[in-house]
């Protein structure tokens, strides 16, 4: 789950981690008390989901309350890569002297916490990572989550020189990791990591993605989530143990597994037609998840023809075959529906559809090119 | 031949009285799996299908003498359980559960350092060495004795391919579900190794999908080591950036996670990749001749 740069400072400033003075405001009235307090220049900042907020003019340096007023307005009214901006952070203008990256993510291959500095900060990393691996300081936490400050040493001394900044650097470490590890986060970036006017090291951005899987165990994250990137039909399809991601096309697809979802998805748009969504219906073979997934793609008005295909392990094609029957006599189906089914129980669930006058399809090239054929 | 499991293997379940530890205990038992017992804390004495339960692993091992262990317990228990398996030393252990914090998967990767133990998964469906032993969840009579190796990081896209390869009388060595999670036990190239040395295997299929870098490594791997023919498919060709796509690995975050970008490595390898997953067994016929 991403959260806003603004939750992420929170979240840094109750671990301890330097950030500037500021709050999130969302009309240019609560802007300018925010100001008041923190004093001029401030940074005003759009606070979206999505990157590239800066080259979208979505940042800028205020010196005066005017300017303030109408920046914010400006900022306000843009629309940031399909996005509207409705929060904007509002925070004391660090006067940066350098920058510098700091993070801590996960390397999935090692299965591994791993912290990554770089003198190169406030630019994309990854690019970095590929351009110049030398600039970047790797250190993998081996399984562990022992807080030894004697252990940062080498990074702190590959940044910087100076020895109060290398203390200051290993406390801000300590930090960002405790937050990493207690909040079950996939990464907690800093970048820029900056030294100011003073010489005092800040955390001049913050982000932080939490991990899906361990939400549970932090309802306090949960709250942060923002509801304006969530699909209402994805959240809803999730509520109900459907994993759902809409699509552009007209081909609305129902499939068992992740793997054959996106295989089915794939095939529909490579012979011609256009997949409407990703539908995984999950393992088990509730009837009610199939009346429940059909209700979702057919709110869709774009839909002309609605695909089922499921190879049957766990799930029992019957029961599958069950669930269409259901929604036939609860919902109305205003478009033709073609249907694969092969694996466990198959040959009662074709007699139950042939029955009620349904035909199925052996092979799932079969069904998808004549899925296909009735979106046109 | 065969890789990892055999009818020698002997596992027990973890979570077996659970309803999917019970529900697959039996199917297993009806493949003909060696499945010799059950953990379940506080359960011990009970019997599942005829199957005794223990309440601890390290009961269970010396009762049984089991090599294997397969995990069915809900995802804030399954670090738990797999800690137990390692600690007694298990040496193979397949996680079929779903939704593992990856700060746990962190910690069993730690456990597992220094040892010799396999983890397969989690969020998998298992593996089957058909004829002989099948731990895990897919439908056991979709598969067929034969010398094809298959390795996938999805459960019924992989039933899929496999269907396709024994209707073309095509039957499989082993066929090993990795598992859809970012951090898990066992990757590509480590099963590409297993599969190049074992003498029952002729050809190989692999089933990747979108998100993270384990084909590139695969690719890698394969031009170096590979001498058997592989053919690979690849899920999510046409799958938006930035969504996942059902499995918590499956999202492009970066340019080279993109199904684009890591078919042409595979190409590059000399591997065939086809475009749909019912072309495998044409490319196999093809490549093995």
């Amino acid at each position: 789950m991403k959260i806003h740069e603004y939750q992420a400072r929170n979240l840094f400033a109750e671990y301890g981690i330097p950030v500037a003075d500021g709050e999130v405001a969302q009309t240019p009235q609560e802007a300018l008390s925010i100001a008041h307090k923190t004093g001029f220049p401030v940074v005003i900042k759009a606070q979206v989901l999505v990157g590239g907020r800066g080259k979208a003019g979505g940042v800028k340096v205020v010196a005066n309350e005017a300017e303030l007023i109408s920046e914010f307005n400006r900022i306000k009214a843009l629309n940031i890569k399909g996005y509207t901006v409705d929060r904007l952070l509002v925070a004391r203008a660090i006067d940066i002297k350098k920058e510098y990256y700091l993070a801590v993510a996960i390397d999935n291959i090692k299965g591994d916490v791993v912290v990554i500095a770089s003198a190169e900060g406030g630019v994309d990393i990854e690019e970095v990572a590929q351009t110049h691996p030398e600039k970047i300081i790797k250190f993998y936490m081996q399984g562990t989550k022992i807080l030894d400050e004697e252990r940062w040493a080498p990074i702190a001394a590959g940044l910087f020189s100076d020895v109060r900044l290398q203390k200051s650097a290993t406390s801000i470490l300590q930090k960002l990791l405790k937050l990493f590890f207690e909040k079950d986060c996939s990464l907690a970036e800093i970048n820029p990591f900056v030294i100011d006017d003073k010489g005092n090291l800040m955390a001049a951005d913050a982000k932080v993605i939490i991990d899906d899987n361990a939400l549970e165990r932090h309802p306090e994250l949960v709250a942060l989530r923002d509801m304006k990137y969530e699909d209402a039909d994805e959240l809803e399809a999730k509520e109900k143990g459907l994993s759902f991601v809409k699509l552009e096309g007209n081909v609305g697809c129902i499939v068992n597994g992740a793997g054959l979802a996106m295989g089915t998805m794939d095939e529909v748009n490579l012979l011609g037609g256009k997949a409407a969504n990703f539908l995984d219906v999950g393992g088990s073979s509730n009837p009610q998840k199939v009346l429940n997934a059909l209700k979702i793609i057919l709110r869709n008005k774009d839909i002309k023809v609605v695909l089922i295909n499921i190879f049957g392990g766990i799930t029992r094609c019957d029961d599958i075959a069950n669930g269409i029957l259901t929604a036939l006599k609860q919902i109305e189906i205003p478009v033709p529906l073609v249907i694969r089914l092969t694996g466990t129980n198959e040959k009662e669930a074709k007699a139950l559809l042939t029955a009620a006058g349904l035909t199925t399809f052996k092979s799932m090239r079969q069904a998808v090119t004549e899925a296909v054929k009735a979106s046109k | 031949m065969s890789i990892l499991i055999d009818q020698n293997t002997k596992v027990i379940i973890q979570g077996i009285t659970g309803r999917d530890g019970s529900f697959h205990a039996k199917q297993m038992l009806e493949y003909g799996t060696k499945v010799v017992g059950g953990v379940t804390p506080g359960k011990g004495g009970q019997e599942v299908n005829g199957i005794p339960v223990f309440n601890t692993v390290k009961e269970a091992k010396e009762k049984t003498g089991c090599n294997a262990v397969v995990i069915y317990v809900p995802a804030k228990f399954a670090k738990d359980a797999m800690l137990e398996d390692i600690a007694n030393g298990i040496p193979l252990i397949i996680c079929i559960t779903e939704g593992i914090p990856v700060l746990d998967m962190v910690e069993v990767k730690k456990a597992l350092r220094n040892t010799q133990i396999r983890l397969i998964g989690p969020n998998c469906p298992g593996l089957i060495s058909p004829g002989k032993s099948k731990i895990g969840i897919m439908p056991g009579h979709i598969h067929k004795a034969g010398d094809i190796g298959v390795i996938s990081r999805s459960g019924t896209l992989t039933y899929e391919v496999v269907f396709n390869l024994t209707e073309n009388g095509m039957g499989q060595s082993t066929c090993v579900g990795l598992g859809g999670d970012p951090i898990i036990g066992t990757r590509f190239v480590d099963v590409l190794k297993m599969f190049q040395e074992d003498p029952g295997t002729k050809a190989i299929v692999m089933v990747g999908e979108i998100g993270g870098g384990d084909e590139q490594l695969a690719a890698e791997y394969i031009k170096r080591y590979v001498t058997k023919p592989v053919v690979a498919f690849i899920a999510g060709r046409t799958a938006p950036v930035g969504k996942r796509m059902g499995h918590a690995g499956a999202i492009i975050s970066s340019g080279d996670s993109t199904a684009a970008a890591k078919m042409q490595m595979l190409r590059d390898a000399g591997v065939i990749v086809v475009d749909f997953p019912d072309e495998i067994p044409q490319a196999l016929i093809a490549h093995l001749k």
